[in-house]
């Protein structure tokens, strides 16, 4: 666990700047080695009372880190104990929260892997009953459901970011922010019954459309980019405002070719990062888009398939016998974190290239 | 095309707090105007009114006149752009746009309002610039790199080297020097010198030998009492101000005798 530094260096009670009590340290890996013998007799303890994996996986880490406390406490004083025993709780709080994400993607990846293969992504369900088949027409209809999606969103939350951070004073923007907020607490679910019960208005009950699907989508993205894109064009410095007012530019051209050239890194990743939120939403797709077994790549005609609500259809619809589409879900489960995994890494590349350069 | 500037009963206002008040002045053109007094009197936001960068901040206004050449600034048929282009303006922080190259930071004024030039122009334009502001031999191998790697003083020659490239009238200095070591203040002392052949200059500045070493005239503004609104409390000569100041309150700012 915690690795001490080397022992302070010694000094004399007559220096200059008084007397500086001498420090003991435990040696290097010393602490290491402390917690190591706790954890060793906790798991003794465990295979005493009966062997489980979690219980002598509790029981290594409580008596680990109190024998380190204990053993700093004799050894190096108070002071250094309550930062070794605070140090320990730190690391096992890191760890207990590494403990679902590492399992998530252990498990997507080790039955995901299954069905990993050129079918997968270049065949629909198309007349398939139980083995072989793809997800080509979910990729597809997701990637293209969530363009559609980022189109709508993303002007109309750039517009909206511009007004209340360049222009808004008094209520107006108060209660955009208020709406905003609300915005971005509505249950996904709602979302999906908004954009059913609007287009059902236009094209009557049942109605399942890609369309429809993004409209729901953009409900729950739009706050998400205001509100990103409020931060970073809050972060450009007055600064530069003024300077470009000063060289006689008027306001809406210094916003298109100062405060959003210098804003586009967090703007790209405050986008993409929100793109990554609603690319995997379930709930409403189901309501308004549905399900189909075959490649439909336009969203203003009829039902598009899209990867959640295909790895939901598979795993709840299985078919008999059940495990090909078993198989197909954690596939399509499998993809869809590859998808936000990328669209991270894709943020990251553009905050590092779009990033104001010094030159230095 | 430098331009005399005629002030009268001007009152500065942020929302209901008067900021400034009853200031009347005369500024000269081809000449160096200094404002000094102590922080908050009303110096900066003095000068930002007559450029209309006063009304930039939410709330602010002014009640007076503001006369460049006989024509009102604040009259209601002016746009505040257009006055912007006319008198320029360089601050106290070294600001060039980071998104930007040392030759597109020269140009930003002239591009950003979409004046059409042919790329040789804009290299002289750029050329003739960075001379003025005497940062050319120093820039002229990376002029595409970019502004905010140069040097605290470099940058601040680059501003200024953008502000003339738009060819003001008149150009305002809010503390021009007060991030910058000596040697780049002397810089942009003796750039200041050169530029008044051509353009009229109102330098505020918090460092009274800077007022006495380049200015013809000084503006002295203070304020009244806490809470209450700064005003000009002399402005005369800069000899005049330094040797035999008309008020008392004057002279014990500048020998260091002010509360």
């Amino acid at each position: 666990m915690s690795t001490s530094t080397s022992p302070a260096p010694a000094t004399t009670s007559a220096g200059p700047l008084g007397s500086i009590s001498q420090h003991r340290r435990l040696p290097r890996f010393g602490a290491a080695g402390i917690f190591a013998v706790g954890a060793a007799a906790g798991i003794m303890l465990s295979a005493v009372t009966g062997f489980a994996l979690v219980l002598a996986a509790i029981y290594a880490v409580v008596l680990g880190t109190a024998g380190l406390h204990v053993g700093s406490r004799l050894l190096e004083g108070r002071r250094t104990a309550a930062d070794r025993l605070v140090t320990a709780l730190v690391r096992i709080a890191f760890a207990l929260a590494m403990v679902p994400l590492v399992w998530l993607v252990w498990t997507v990846v080790s039955k995901g892997t299954a069905r990993l293969d050129g079918a997968f992504f270049n065949q629909s369900m198309f007349g398939i009953a139980n083995e072989g088949g793809g997800a080509y027409h979910a990729i597809m209809g997701t990637l293209i459901i969530t363009a559609v999606t980022a189109v709508i969103s993303v002007p109309v939350g750039l517009l909206t970011a511009i007004y209340l951070v360049e222009y808004g004073h008094g209520k107006l923007p108060k209660a955009i922010n208020l709406l905003v907020d609300v915005m971005t607490g509505i249950p996904s679910i709602v979302a999906g019954l908004f954009a059913y019960a609007l287009f059902s208005l236009f094209f009557g009950p049942g109605v399942r459309l890609g369309i429809a699907g993004a409209v729901a989508l953009s409900v729950l993205m739009t706050p998400v980019v205001v509100r990103s894109a409020e931060e970073v064009f809050k972060l450009v410095p007055n600064e530069l405002r003024e300077a470009s007012y000063a060289l006689g530019v008027p306001k809406w051209r210094t916003i298109v070719k100062v405060v959003i050239p210098t804003a586009i890194a967090g703007l790209g990743t405050g986008i993409t990062l929100a793109i990554a939120r609603v690319i995997g939403e379930t709930a409403p797709l189901l309501v308004t888009v549905g399900i189909t077994a075959v490649t439909n790549l336009d969203p203003f005609n009829g039902r598009i398939a899209t990867l959640p609500v295909f790895a939901y259809y598979q795993l709840t619809r299985p078919g008999v016998p059940p495990e090909f589409a078993v198989d197909r879900a954690w596939t399509a489960a499998f993809i869809l974190i590859i998808l936000v995994m990328a669209l991270n890494v894709v943020a990251r590349l553009i905050s590092r290239f779009f990033a104001p350069k010094t030159g230095r | 095309m430098a331009k005399r500037i005629d002030v009268s009963d001007l009152d500065i206002y942020y929302g209901n707090f008067k900021a400034v008040e009853g200031v009347n002045i005369s500024i000269e053109p081809r000449s160096i105007t200094a404002l000094i007094g102590p922080s908050g009197c009303g110096k900066s936001t003095f000068l930002r009114s007559l450029n209309r960068m006063h009304e930039v901040v939410p709330g602010a206004r002014i009640e007076g006149k503001v006369v460049i050449d006989g024509q009102d600034l604040y009259g209601s048929d002016v746009d505040p752009v257009d006055v912007r282009r006319q008198i320029g303006m360089v601050f106290q922080r070294p600001n060039p746009f980071p998104t930007m190259s040392i030759y597109d930071n020269v140009v930003a004024g002239v591009r950003l309002n979409s004046t059409k030039l042919k790329r040789a122009a804009l290299d002289e334009l750029v050329e003739r610039s960075l001379r003025a502001a005497n940062l050319w031999t120093e820039v002229k191998d990376r002029l595409d790199r970019p502004g905010a790697g140069l040097s605290g003083g470099q940058q601040q020659r680059l501003c200024i080297a953008r502000a003339i490239a738009v060819e003001p009238e008149v150009l305002l200095m809010d503390e021009p020097c007060s991030a910058l070591d000596p040697i780049s203040t002397l810089a942009i002392e003796d750039l200041m010198t050169q530029l008044k052949e051509r353009f009229t200059i109102v330098i505020v500045t918090h460092n009274m030998q800077q007022a006495a070493r380049v200015s013809e005239f000084t503006g002295f503004f203070n304020l009244a009492g806490v809470g209450q609104p700064g005003r000009l409390v002399e402005f005369n000569p800069t000899e005049k101000i330094f040797s035999n100041p008309d008020q008392k309150s004057t002279e014990d700012y500048i020998s260091g005798r002010f509360g």
